[in-house]
């Protein structure tokens, strides 16, 4: 007995990732650790850094579209549409409303898409592996609709400065009310295995809390931001598309912890369900892209149009010097914002919580390297 | 509604302090690089949560010693876009907290988002990471 209280301790780095599943991606975070509990952390990124800024200085407006894709690769519609209404905003270009509304449908069911993931690997991450099943079944019948307009399932490359790449057919637009009407009573589902499961509950209650200053400060969107209890969504604050035509509520949090992080996002989908059944049923006759040239010259100048992503604010600064490519080209990610915050909040929490918090962030890493 | 503002370098932290209480939100930072002009010109997008405005403040470096203090000490979520700049355009941040490179290996050369880099031939494999 007396030689354990000599034993000496003392405190050590463990370094969680860039490979590790529960850090979604190429995340390195270098914990410092005192026996379980977090006492600092660094994170490391930069791992999928493919200069994306500096590409599109030497391609034309049309040519960055699908690098746009490569952001945010679980919900491309969304990196895809800020980028066209960007431009769109520097060259005075309006697009048919028929593409506008092609464009919120697409952008809300890339939400449900990006939403599902996000609840099947967070829930995986507890230990819960049956969301993750039901997640992924709701997903991949959205892809599957993608697939039938795009030809693609996660890459869209789908909208055009001045409109969409292809209409929607009609068989698009009956399985997709299809698909909204059955998702409504699948939500419920979740809620059922997870909203009130004690284990569910003891794992994110509390855990992680984030306060509203601090969510302000640190520049977090999205959910994130909402979960803190303060109700900011570009959607509302700054309409984009038909979004102002549209009729649907803004969720937020009260504590900011894990699981009203949690809430928030399984609210969404059912706002977003909403959405797309307005949408669907709004859906004017009409061209779904105007005549814009090949090589478009914006005139000299800049801008910048924020598009409420899944993840939050995702906004391309655009400054042009009148010729066919960009000046400069900056993108302002959620994730990468979002995720600055992290070695204030995981500070004192116990490397499993470590995994709870991330996964509440919903970071996907090719939007943080860019 | 949108404004915009040029300034001073000098005058960034005075008016920082000025306006944090109406524009508490930072968007972000970015620096755009204007060889012709002989400047690297900083970008400070600001909002306001309450009535939704936005600042847009603009401020011109020399580019051979682009210097400028850090506002990470208003907006704290300012210390990642700084070391952004930082990596991208070798824009130096005085006071900044923890000034390191953040997309780039902390070996890199050169600023890739300034208009006369020039890509290396060969890329060295970073030796230790720390």
């Amino acid at each position: 007995m007396n030689d354990l209280k000599n034993l000496k301790t003392e405190e050590y780095f463990l370094s969680m990732g860039p490979q590790h599943p529960s850090t979604h991606g190429v995340l390195r975070l270098i914990l410092k650790l005192d026996g379980e509990i977090v006492t600092g952390a660094t994170p490391d990124i930069g791992y999928l850094h493919r200069g994306l800024e500096k590409i599109a200085e030497n391609r034309a407006y049309i040519q960055i579209i699908p690098f746009t894709d490569r952001l945010d690769y679980l919900s491309s519609m969304s990196g895809n549409l800020a980028f066209v209404l960007t431009v769109e905003k520097l060259a005075g270009i309006a697009p048919p409303p028929r593409a506008e509304y092609i464009r919120v449908i697409m952008a809300e069911l890339n939400r449900l898409a990006s939403h599902l993931i996000w609840l099947g690997t967070f829930s995986l991450d507890l230990g819960a592996v049956t969301p993750f099943l039901y997640c992924f079944r709701e997903r991949e019948k959205i892809l599957d609709l993608f697939e039938m307009i795009t030809g693609s399932r996660l890459t869209y490359n789908y909208m055009r400065i001045g409109g969409v790449a292809a209409d929607l057919s009609a068989q698009f637009i009956k399985d997709a009310a299809a698909f909204i009407q059955d998702f409504k009573f699948r939500v419920a589902e979740y809620e059922a295995l997870l909203t009130q499961n004690p284990i569910f509950l003891a794992r994110t209650k509390n855990v992680g809390i984030i306060k509203a200053d601090k969510a302000i400060a640190y520049g977090l969107t999205g959910p994130m931001l909402r979960a803190s209890g303060i109700s900011r969504d570009n959607r509302r604050d700054f309409p984009y598309a038909i979004y102002d035509k549209l009729s649907f509520d803004i969720p937020a949090g009260t504590v900011g912890d894990c699981w009203d992080r949690y809430a928030v996002r399984v609210r969404e989908m059912r706002e977003s369900a909403k959405i797309v059944e307005q949408a669907l049923s709004g859906l004017p006759e009409g061209n779904f892209k105007t005549k814009v040239p090949l090589s478009l010259k914006p005139p000299a100048g800049e801008s910048y149009a924020p598009v409420e992503s899944p993840r939050g604010e995702i906004g391309f600064y655009l400054v042009s010097n009148g010729t066919a490519k960009p000046y400069r080209l900056k993108i302002r990610t959620p994730s990468f914002c979002n995720l600055s915050i992290i070695s204030h909040v995981i500070k004192g929490w116990k490397v499993a919580d470590v995994v709870a918090i991330l996964g509440t962030f919903d970071v996907v890493l090719g939007e943080i390297d860019r | 509604m949108t404004e915009e503002k040029k300034i001073s370098r000098e005058e960034l932290l005075a008016t920082g302090e000025n306006i944090k209480a109406q524009y508490n939100f930072l968007v972000f930072i970015t620096a755009v690089d204007y060889p012709e002009r002989n400047v690297i010109g900083m970008v400070y997008h600001l909002r306001s949560l309450g009535n939704r405005d936005t600042l847009i403040i603009k401020i011109d470096l020399p580019r051979e010693k682009p210097e400028i203090a850090s506002v990470a000490g208003i907006w704290p979520a300012a210390e990642w876009h700084e070391r952004e700049v930082f990596d991208l355009f070798g824009v130096n941040f005085l006071g900044h907290p923890d000034l390191r490179r953040i997309l780039l290996p902390p070996d890199w050369e050169g600023s890739p988002l300034r208009k006369d880099y020039t890509k290396p031939g060969v890329i060295k494999r970073p030796e230790t990471i720390k």
